[in-house]
């Protein structure tokens, strides 16, 4: 028989594909079901965030922040907020400290419940899809009940929060706390060791130690691979010095560390810890007024910051640069999902095109902070 | 009888109960409005909020809309996000590939008009009816679900007028 004639096929996935997280366009190159090279093409949600912050004032700049990274608008608040802060030098009201951590811890968890679901939904699961959401909206509820909004907030503001809590707001939040716990077990039960969802993650897209410290890979990603490596111990940012908490790693309870699976069950290890900080912040909330250190004009001298924070997907930070004027300079986002996913190509290669979704899924890349 | 209920008193029924006279037109709608199904397609952050709406707390399974992958299985698609440039030759592919009768909702301010990025956007499409005609508005930044569930029965409500006599609006 003749020999067969083989040759290499461009596959296109995305710009619209439902796992591609957004608008992310992936490039394959493939020898049969065989992923060679993975070539990601970005700029399909580029919104002009660092062009817009230069021409809106220092406050007005905190919506924009929120949609860069919607599903975690909070914490993307809290970077900026912080980094102009420490260019203004001002000091923080203790209250608002507190329910600055517990707001990033809630949304924190809101954010690992989508990554946890959406993760699920790619392997083909939907009901843990659905389970889910039904508690993302119970955090959600708590969002709405402090700053009217559901998902895009402007609640940090520059020396203070737009809204203070309530009491029934603490009311709530320990109940909710109460509702979490067993739902996270349930939510294990039904994906985290269900054997199909082992089966499709385990051994899969191996990303080793030294590959992600070059690439800057940082979050549940890099803790993934069993490095114990978390901003708020390790250059502890606000209040979070004084909270117990554990840095969650893969340590290859299934499968291999630095594998899908371990990347994945790092982010339902860390809802726990936040319940926990939760639960010691919200009994210890000192009295106060929110915006008592809210200055009437954000006029910083001109000179930089650079702040990171540890941000539900991974390191995050702002680098704000002033000239003395009403407006930032620059402002310049390190963005986390970016980094995380530039390692992508190195660890698809020799998997099969199906793998390919799930190690995207792996990382929880959301693409406005990737194209900003 | 669910479907009775549906194309509420514009049927006459017959005593033995197994024939129905209705027009073709309150037929077609009817059927058309009742399963509008829609392109599992998301852009921005009210794609997030696309999700919490099909998702259990919303369900948008009761409207008989569900989320198709492919553009040739749609009847609906939600322009939940910010239309790029980049992204704008795309978005009119995908529209060109869905079959007749197609309908467009458009979510949010940024696919309604640029929204926030309307006036530095330089990346930005300055409303998503530039490229495709649009049927019904949703405003917000994000809609919440509810906003979006009301945006979707007022195209129900559009579809349950059209006519094959004339030509749709």
């Amino acid at each position: 028989m003749a020999e067969l004639r083989t040759e290499e096929l461009t596959l296109n996935m995305g710009p619209q594909h439902p796992s591609t997280h957004g608008v992310l366009r992936l490039v394959l190159k493939l020898n049969g079901e065989i992923v060679d090279d993975v070539k990601p093409e970005l700029g399909y949600l580029h919104r002009c965030f660092e062009k817009h912050a230069e021409a809106m004032t220092y406050p007005q700049v905190i919506p924009y922040t929120d949609r860069m990274d919607y599903v975690n608008a909070m914490s993307n608040e809290l970077a900026y907020v912080l980094s102009v802060e420490k260019l203004l030098g001002i000091e923080i009201p203790e209250r608002v400290e507190y329910i600055r951590v517990i707001m990033s811890e809630l949304q924190r968890i809101a954010s690992h419940l989508v990554a946890i679901g959406t993760y699920g939904n790619d392997a083909g699961a939907f009901t843990p899809f659905l389970y889910c959401f039904m508690d993302r909206e119970k955090v959600l509820e708590l969002f709405e009940m402090v700053c009217g909004a559901r998902m895009l907030y402007n609640y940090f503001w520059i020396g203070g929060l737009s809204h203070d809590i309530t009491p029934e707001f603490i009311t709530k939040t320990k109940e909710l706390i109460k509702y979490l716990r067993p739902r996270i077990k349930q939510v294990n039960n039904l994906l985290s060791y269900n054997k199909i969802f082992i089966e499709r993650t385990a051994d899969i897209g191996i990303l080793p130690v030294d590959v992600a410290i070059n690439a800057g890979v940082s979050g549940p990603s890099l803790r993934g691979s069993g490095i114990k490596y978390d901003l708020r111990k390790d250059d502890t940012y606000s209040i979070y010095n004084r909270f117990d908490f554990e840095v969650c790693v893969g340590t290859g309870e299934r499968g291999t560390v630095g594998d899908c699976w371990n990347r994945y069950i790092v982010r339902a290890y860390e809802i726990e810890q936040s319940l926990r900080i939760i639960e010691q912040a919200i009994d210890k909330i000192p009295e106060g007024d929110v915006q008592s250190a809210v200055p009437k004009r954000v006029k910083p001298v001109a000179g930089e910051s650079y702040v990171r924070t540890e941000s539900p997907k991974g390191e995050l930070a702002y680098y704000v640069v002033s000239d003395g004027s009403l407006n930032p300079y620059r402002v310049k986002a390190r963005s986390t999902s970016f980094c995380n996913l530039s390692v992508i190509n190195q660890i698809s290669r020799g998997h099969m095109i199906a793998d390919v979704v799930m190690i995207l899924g792996s990382f929880d890349i959301v693409l406005g902070c990737i194209d900003r | 009888m669910g479907i009775l209920n549906k194309l509420d008193n514009r049927v006459e029924q017959f005593e033995s109960g197994n024939i129905i006279i209705t027009s073709a037109d309150k037929l077609l709608n009817w059927s058309r409005l009742s399963s509008m199904w829609q392109m599992f397609f998301g852009l921005a952050c009210c794609a997030i909020e696309m999700m919490a709406t099909s998702a259990s707390h919303y369900d948008l399974d009761r409207f008989g809309i569900i989320p198709r992958p492919s553009p040739r299985h749609v009847d609906i698609i939600l322009i939940s996000g910010t239309v790029t440039l980049k992204m704008a030759t795309r978005i009119k592919r995908l529209w060109d590939q869905m079959p007749e009768p197609k309908y467009c909702l458009s979510m949010g301010s940024c696919a309604n008009c640029g929204g926030p990025y309307w006036e530095h956007g330089y990346n930005v499409l300055k409303g998503v009816d530039r490229i495709i005609p649009v049927d019904v508005y949703v405003p917000g930044c994000p809609p919440r679900p509810e906003a979006l569930l009301e945006g979707l029965i007022k195209l129900q409500e559009r579809i349950r007028e059209q006519s094959l006599a004339k030509k749709q609006a």
